[in-house]
């Protein structure tokens, strides 16, 4: 058991021995591994950034009825439930005259004017009814029954879509289906080629020590003994290149945030994203390390199967 | 100790190492195997090492039947027996104490145990004061003297040594064999390959021939002559 551990302990020491002294090859292997890491963290936050902007922008998307004074409550109340049979209808609100009017005036509250003209007469607002739809991508199934003849009689004026809103989240969502696959492509690339650099690495350590480990395995040294510092090494690779990636995206958006005293950059919301990765951040530092880690261990592992001859021929 | 039963290596198909060589060597004997270069010696103990698998044959070393021995086992057998190399094999950036602390270091030998252990050996090796020398400040001799103490340390029940005075000259390959001696006294077993013949024949010892892969004398205080 005191001998296990006094050589975990030599092993991992080893490992940091292996580290200082195969730096040059190792910041190669370092770099590598952070621009896999950095691509692949931006690209979470910015996909979870785009879906928060389109789940908002939906959220403001809605179709608004107006009604004509003369509807009588009944045939409003019937018009309500007959919206609400309708699959993609989320939520109808109705909004009365009087509510109406306190909304424009809360928001024209500057415009003392308009505060007065619109005092003096008799309210002009129309009552409406604001229907959300759960998809706004396919509302056609509302805009067929609200053009019915004998609904369209019920209307003051022409229902509004919200189509530019709509626009937006086309936008978006093309942005986020791009950033994602782009972002996929890029982790899966740069994957590749960390995995095969840090294997190298490995392959020229090994062959830089290889009268040391045939001495070792000749002095009865174990497997693991060999085989672990070259995995431990990798390990501190992985370490290094998810704290750096996770300080270089940190350090992005916090620039990036001050520089353009913006809370968005084009359609990347920011402060969003600044948000998420705050909130998340242990969480983030958990995954971004151990996917370092298990990429330089498992291509270690990989490259010391291959060079570090353990069986004996036959 | 050591039993080897009708072992046959083969390389390549057609070139045969070990033709059915069989022998028997009890604990604690003190065994010289001789013949010509390329006759089998060094594939006899790579055998015993298990650098090296047998064609067919079966080895038994210190109660372990090699045809049983798993490769994670290896280490553990490498660990009983102690090898002492031709050329060596010193680790050239570490000095005379870090080349024998190395070999307990890598199975887990606490420093306390090191530091009280490697100087008796060197002691016994001869190499007392030398600790911090480096292996390139010394003579022949005493880095194989260096290598022997690094192969004794652990206590092995066997000490395997390939040609060890092979690059010495004949002073030098003497202290070498003097220091096998004194440790075969302290009760290990020696297998001892060479083609030194006023070695042989001092030491007056059991001498094995091999001559083309099979063993063609095998004969107690032999002495050896061309």
């Amino acid at each position: 058991m005191k001998r296990k551990f006094i050589t975990l302990l030599r092993i991992i020491r080893a490992g940091f021995q292996n580290f200082a002294r195969n730096l040059t090859l190792g910041i190669a292997a370092m770099a590598v591994m952070v621009i896999t890491l950095t691509i692949l963290l931006f690209s979470v936050i910015a996909n979870a950034t785009f879906i928060h902007t389109i789940e908002q922008i939906t959220d403001k998307i809605d179709i608004s009825v107006y009604l004509k004074d003369s509807v009588s409550e009944q045939r409003r109340d019937e018009l309500i439930t007959d919206l609400k049979r309708n699959e993609n209808v989320k939520s109808v609100n109705y909004v009365s005259k009087e509510q109406a009017l306190e909304i424009y005036k809360e928001q024209n509250a500057d415009n003392v004017d308009l505060l007065v003209a619109i005092s003096q007469t008799d309210n002009p607002l129309p009552a409406s009814l604001q229907v959300k739809p759960h998809n706004p991508n396919e509302i056609d199934a509302i805009k067929q029954y609200l053009e019915q003849p004998d609904i369209k009689e019920l209307q003051s004026d022409e229902t509004s879509y919200s189509g530019d809103r709509k626009e937006a989240i086309d936008k978006i969502s093309q942005a986020t289906t791009f950033f994602r696959e782009a972002g996929l492509v890029g982790v899966v690339v740069f994957m590749i080629v960390s995995m095969l650099i840090i294997f190298n690495t490995i392959r020229m350590a090994i062959f830089n020590r290889r009268d040391e480990l045939t001495i070792m395995r000749l002095l009865g040294a174990s497997t693991i003994y060999i085989r672990g510092p070259f995995i431990v090494e990798t390990v501190v690779y992985g370490v290094f290149a998810g704290v750096i990636s996770i300080s270089l995206v940190g350090a992005m958006f916090a620039v990036s945030a001050s520089a353009f005293g913006a809370s968005s950059l084009g359609l990347l919301d920011i402060s969003y994203a600044n948000n998420f990765y705050s909130s998340y951040f242990w969480l983030i530092v958990g995954a971004q390390i151990f996917i370092g880690v298990a990429i330089g261990a498992t291509s270690s592992f990989v490259a010391t199967r291959k060079y570090l001859k353990f069986k004996t021929s036959k | 100790m050591i039993l080897l039963d009708r072992v046959t290596k083969v390389y390549n198909r057609n070139n045969t190492a070990l033709d059915r060589v069989s022998l028997h060597v009890e604990p604690k004997e003190f065994v010289i195997i001789i013949g010509k270069s390329g006759a089998g010696k060094s594939t006899l103990l790579k055998l015993l090492t298990r650098e090296e698998r047998q064609t067919s044959g079966k080895i038994v070393v210190g109660g372990v039947d090699y045809d049983k021995l798993k490769d994670r086992d290896i280490p553990l057998l490498r660990r009983k027996i102690g090898v002492v190399f031709q050329d060596f094999k010193l680790l050239q950036n570490k000095n005379v104490f870090e080349n024998v602390a190395f070999a307990l270091e890598i199975v887990g030998y606490g420093n306390k145990e090191i530091i009280h252990t490697v100087p008796r050996v060197l002691d016994i090796v001869g190499l007392k004061g030398k600790e911090k020398n480096m292996p390139m400040e010394l003579s022949g001799g005493e880095r194989q003297r260096v290598a022997i103490a690094r192969a004794i340390v652990r206590q092995p029940k066997i000490l395997i040594a390939d040609e060890p005075t092979g690059n010495l000259d004949p002073k030098h390959a003497w202290d070498v064999i003097k220091v096998l001696e004194k440790i075969n006294k302290y009760g290990t077993t020696v297998l001892l390959t060479t083609h030194n013949q006023e070695i042989v024949n001092k030491l007056r010892r059991r001498v094995i021939v091999i001559s083309d892969g099979r063993v063609v004398s095998d004969k107690a205080n032999a002495e050896y002559r061309h």
